[in-house]
């Protein structure tokens, strides 16, 4: 649910990184964080447990820029991946305008990136979202490790609606912006549709 | 519904940012904050600038969302209430119609009793104006919008632009 403010003259949307634990949702984020102008940043705040697993949310509002004389405003969040947080998942989803999934690369990864991914159709469907026509990007992270999967294979397993795919290094910000662009391209577009 | 989105106009963000500054001012808070249940800043009023207000609402509409499944767990539709007492300063969060937030923060100058009174006559005044904002949305989405939609226009150009390409 985007929010746009005629009176500031401003639209912030909401995109949140989905996938199974230890992907690199937080990564993203965090990367995002260092590389961005101080000026356009805000703070990143991270509820995450003692061994800095996310525990709620990692959030980062960024600054964009100017988009036909509105300021554009992203908030980002990231989801805790763990099977057992879904109860905090669900309600990260509400009103948000985009999704990017964020798939671990590593073979015996591939089955918890197929039950994450069936997982937030579910959660988006309980929060009035379908995932088949709700801004969606498939971000395969972790490519540099020696047990990643063939791209083709994860192409078959993971991707379902034709969406963006991007190959990522997350904690060397390989692909990050890529991602980012390509959910905000489909983010805006959809603002031009409606 | 999901995806109807929130816009506001100038005249009702003058009628919303009145209420916040009467608010703040009748219940002698520090600030006071109104925020979507989603985590956007809607409007402010009083000391704003000594506190991170992007911050404040995205952890406020997560503390909400958490409350509420809370409050579904035990069985209840929500907990429309939530205040925190701190050495200094409290927070008063509550729930105002269907999709706001009202917080205020207060110290010792003030009292949970006045500002539970003042929040009571505002949230009312404010959820006056968010079926407006909801019903005019809803007209719109049903078709024969009366305002030309200045992102008909965004391009690839546009975009590229935000990333500095």
């Amino acid at each position: 649910m985007t929010f746009i403010n005629y009176a500031s003259r401003e639209i912030n949307c909401k995109i949140v990184y989905y996938g199974p634990g230890l992907c690199g949702k937080t990564t993203n984020i965090q990367w995002i964080y260092e590389q961005a102008n101080p000026e356009k940043r805000g703070k990143l705040v991270s509820l995450a447990t003692e061994t800095d697993r996310t525990l709620f949310f990692d959030f980062l509002p960024l600054d964009m820029g100017m988009v036909k004389g509105f300021k554009v405003r992203f908030h980002l969040y990231t989801v805790p991946g763990q099977v057992f947080y879904d109860a905090s998942r669900k309600l990260i989803l509400r009103g948000c305008d985009g999704i990017i999934f964020v798939a671990d690369s590593q073979r015996a990864r591939m089955e918890a990136n197929i039950e994450s991914i069936a997982n937030l159709a579910t959660n988006l469907k309980e929060n009035g979202f379908d995932i088949r026509s709700i801004p969606y990007v498939l971000q395969l992270n972790k490519r540099d490790m020696p047990s990643a999967a063939a791209l083709p294979e994860m192409e078959r397993l993971l991707r379902f609606r034709g969406e963006p795919m991007i190959e990522a290094v997350a904690n060397q910000g390989t692909g990050v912006i890529d991602t980012l662009k390509a959910a905000a391209r489909q983010i805006l577009m959809d603002l031009q549709r409606s | 519904m999901a995806k109807l989105d929130l816009i506001m106009f100038e005249e009702e963000y003058k009628l919303l940012q009145e209420i916040i500054g009467r608010l703040q001012k009748d219940a002698s808070a520090k600030v006071v904050f109104l925020v979507d249940k989603n985590g956007q800043q809607i409007s402010a009023a009083g000391d704003v600038k000594s506190i991170d207000a992007t911050s404040l609402a995205s952890l406020t509409a997560g503390n909400v969302a958490a409350t509420d499944g809370l409050a579904k767990l035990i069985g209840e539709k929500e907990f429309s209430l939530l205040f925190h007492e701190g050495e200094k300063d409290n927070l008063h969060i509550s729930i105002v119609g269907k999709r706001g937030i009202l917080v205020v923060i207060f110290d010792q100058n003030s009292s949970l009793a006045l500002v539970r009174l003042r929040v009571k006559k505002a949230s009312k005044d404010l959820q006056e104006i968010f079926e407006q904002v909801e019903q005019r949305a809803q007209k719109e989405s049903d078709g024969g919008s009366r305002f030309e939609s200045p992102f008909s226009e965004i391009t690839d150009e546009d975009i590229d632009r935000l990333f500095g390409d």
